[in-house]
């Protein structure tokens, strides 16, 4: 490629124009995950805010508009922005504060997974022996577990409720941080810092939380970052199954239930809230990809 | 591998005992046992015995094949599930060879065409699979393929049109990852000095990707093609949901919401022989593929 030399004719002169904040916003797209943040704080708004954001109330029905059309469809009106369900409930309130649920569910449960996971990775890191080998006998078990059908006994025994969900959530969540925590943790406390740690009469204790935790950190935010997308998704499908959050409770998976029949008359119905989770879950394994090739990129295999 | 057995057996075992009283788990709502028969069901499940023995009585009839007459449909819930297994074996077969098949391709295609269209084509299809519900693609596919073009039927099982909607949905739900992997693995060996070597001595292009890269790019692919099944199991249970098809998931489902215990733990501890099974072919064929893990194992 030439550049500088001025060509002839004025169809490059026009491109040489450069408008440098194009540029510069541009750079930045490529750069950063700027449209799956902002999708993020779009959500975390609507979430936090939810009953002084939302035009009509979720669980409210009203009968002049059984099924109402979004505001683009020909019978649309802009009181029902996406339009309403089958018995005239505002779509667009409800996925309001569905994100509510979806979103402090997915965040309960991923802190208390890193949390407990971490733990016990780096502790059975530590300690080796016996109980090393116990733990990663229970976390091979827990990833050979069908989840969805042991989802489905539970919901059984006990009935469907947002508790049974968080439990559920929680104790298949915890392994993954379990498992790449103990890996870290055997490779850092071969180092010699940590010897000298050790050395200068740093107890076990010490050494774990102020010489290998640091050391860890990284990759667990990495994993927790991609893991609330796959969280979210789970627990629409058990709510979706009828075995999530139960009825009344504007849940997305359950919305999308209640509308599938109405996808040959009033395809919003099942579509809208269904986009919703399609839009969160992207944001946030966008996000999620985007930390883990800044923060940790050896964690590319897990995806 | 019997030991995650046992493990998922106690786990499903575990669950029947923390609430109440089993007895009422294996009564149909609605109906009122007389004294006698309430005492000897207990005797039966060995209540009047300590946790360990009723266990042993709980997986000796499983492993017969007794895990309790169905609430509902009133017969043996082994044979009920045993009359669904091929519909699910067919539908998964099928949709898993083509998520395998398709990812593959489509991985390799996007590496080596690189910042094209086509390659950026590959990432959001890769993309939309990885981050939209089973159920709502299946629906959206419904939506456009079965009610708006009228090409395909919506539901149940039949020739083989009705295979088309559920295996997409499955395979391009189960071929997403495995895409962006081969991706990022072939790009990675492409950039290696075997490689650069093979193209400065003049191999042609297709025969540098196809026998040089892509042996060693796809390790991790199929590792991870391995691991997939588990995800493809929640796939069916969703996908067989959406489109009515009569194999195990929807019967899991159905039988969740008439609270069938007796048919849930059935089908539960079936599917988890059927997922070690096919988790220990893989193990197999893995070590058949990359000799390497055969030393690294022992």
């Amino acid at each position: 490629m030439i550049r500088d030399t001025p060509l002839p004719n004025d169809v490059s002169e026009r491109s040489k124009v450069r408008i440098p904040v194009v540029g510069t916003l541009y750079r930045w797209v490529r750069r950063y995950p700027v449209l799956p943040v902002m999708i993020a704080i779009v959500l975390a708004i609507m979430a936090i805010f939810a009953p002084w954001i939302a035009p009509n109330h979720p669980l409210e029905s009203e009968l002049d508009y059984l099924a109402a059309p979004p505001v683009w469809v020909e019978g649309g009106s802009w009181d029902y922005v996406l339009g309403a369900d089958k018995i005239g409930r505002d779509l667009l309130s409800r996925i309001i504060h569905g994100s509510r649920i979806s979103l402090s569910v997915a965040f309960i449960v991923i802190i208390c997974g890193s949390v407990i996971g971490s733990g016990i990775g780096i502790a059975s890191g530590m300690a080796g022996g016996v109980w090393d080998e116990v733990a990663m006998r229970i976390v091979d078990l827990v990833y050979a577990t069908p989840f969805l059908l042991i989802a489905l006994v539970a919901a059984v025994v006990f009935g469907a409720s947002l508790q049974l969900v968080l439990i559920l959530l929680t104790i298949f969540s915890w392994p993954i941080f379990a498992r790449q925590t103990r890996g870290l943790t055997l490779q850092l406390k071969n180092m010699d810092y940590v010897a000298s740690a050790r050395v200068t009469g740093g107890s076990e204790y010490r050494i774990a939380f102020r010489h290998i935790l640091p050391g860890v950190v990284n990759t667990v935010v990495v994993i927790a970052t991609l893991q609330i997308g796959s969280l979210i998704l789970t627990e629409s499908v058990l709510s979706y199954l009828g075995v999530g959050i139960p009825a009344p409770q504007p849940a997305w998976g359950s919305m999308v239930a209640d509308g599938r029949e109405f996808i040959t008359t009033a395809w919003w119905v099942p579509v809208m809230p269904g986009g919703a989770i399609f839009l969160t879950v992207f944001a946030f394994n966008f996000i999620g990809d985007w930390l883990r090739d800044y923060l940790d990129p050896r964690l590319r295999q897990i995806d | 591998m019997v030991a995650v057995m046992i493990g998922i057996s106690i786990i499903v075992f575990g669950l029947s005992r923390l609430t109440g009283d089993p007895r009422l788990l294996y009564m149909t709502p609605g109906t009122r046992w007389s004294q006698e028969v309430w005492d000897a069901r207990g005797r039966e499940l060995g209540l009047d015995k300590p946790m360990v023995v009723q266990y042993l009585v709980w997986a000796g009839n499983a492993v017969q094949g007794d895990f309790g007459d169905s609430l509902w449909h009133k017969r043996n819930s082994l044979r009920i599930i045993i009359e669904k297994v091929p519909a699910t074996l067919q539908l998964s077969g099928i949709s898993y060879l083509l998520a395998v098949v398709l990812g593959v391709t489509l991985g390799t295609i996007s590496a080596v065409t690189r910042g094209s269209f086509l390659d950026i084509g590959v990432r959001s299809f890769a993309l939309v699979g990885q981050a939209a519900p089973p159920f709502w693609l299946a629906l959206i596919l419904i939506f456009i393929f079965a009610v708006h073009l009228d090409w395909l039927p919506t539901s149940r099982r039949g020739d083989w049109t009705n295979f088309v909607l559920p295996a997409t949905t499955l395979a391009w739900l189960g071929s997403a990852g495995l895409a962006r992997l081969t991706r990022s693995s072939l790009l990675e060996v492409l950039d290696s000095e075997y490689i650069k070597l093979a193209r400065a001595k003049g191999v042609s292009t297709s025969k540098v990707i196809i026998k040089h890269a892509l042996k060693n790019a796809l390790i991790a692919p199929l590792t991870v093609a391995a691991i997939l099944l588990a995800s493809f199991l929640t796939g069916t249970v969703v996908v067989e949901t959406v489109f009515a098809w009569p194999g195990l998931g929807r019967l899991a489902v159905d039988a969740t919401k008439k609270n069938d215990f007796p048919l849930v733990t059935g089908i539960t501890v079936i599917f988890a022989a059927m997922f070690l099974v096919s988790s220990l072919l893989a193990d197999l064929l893995y070590a058949y593929i990359d000799p390497r893990i055969r030393i690294y194992d022992s």
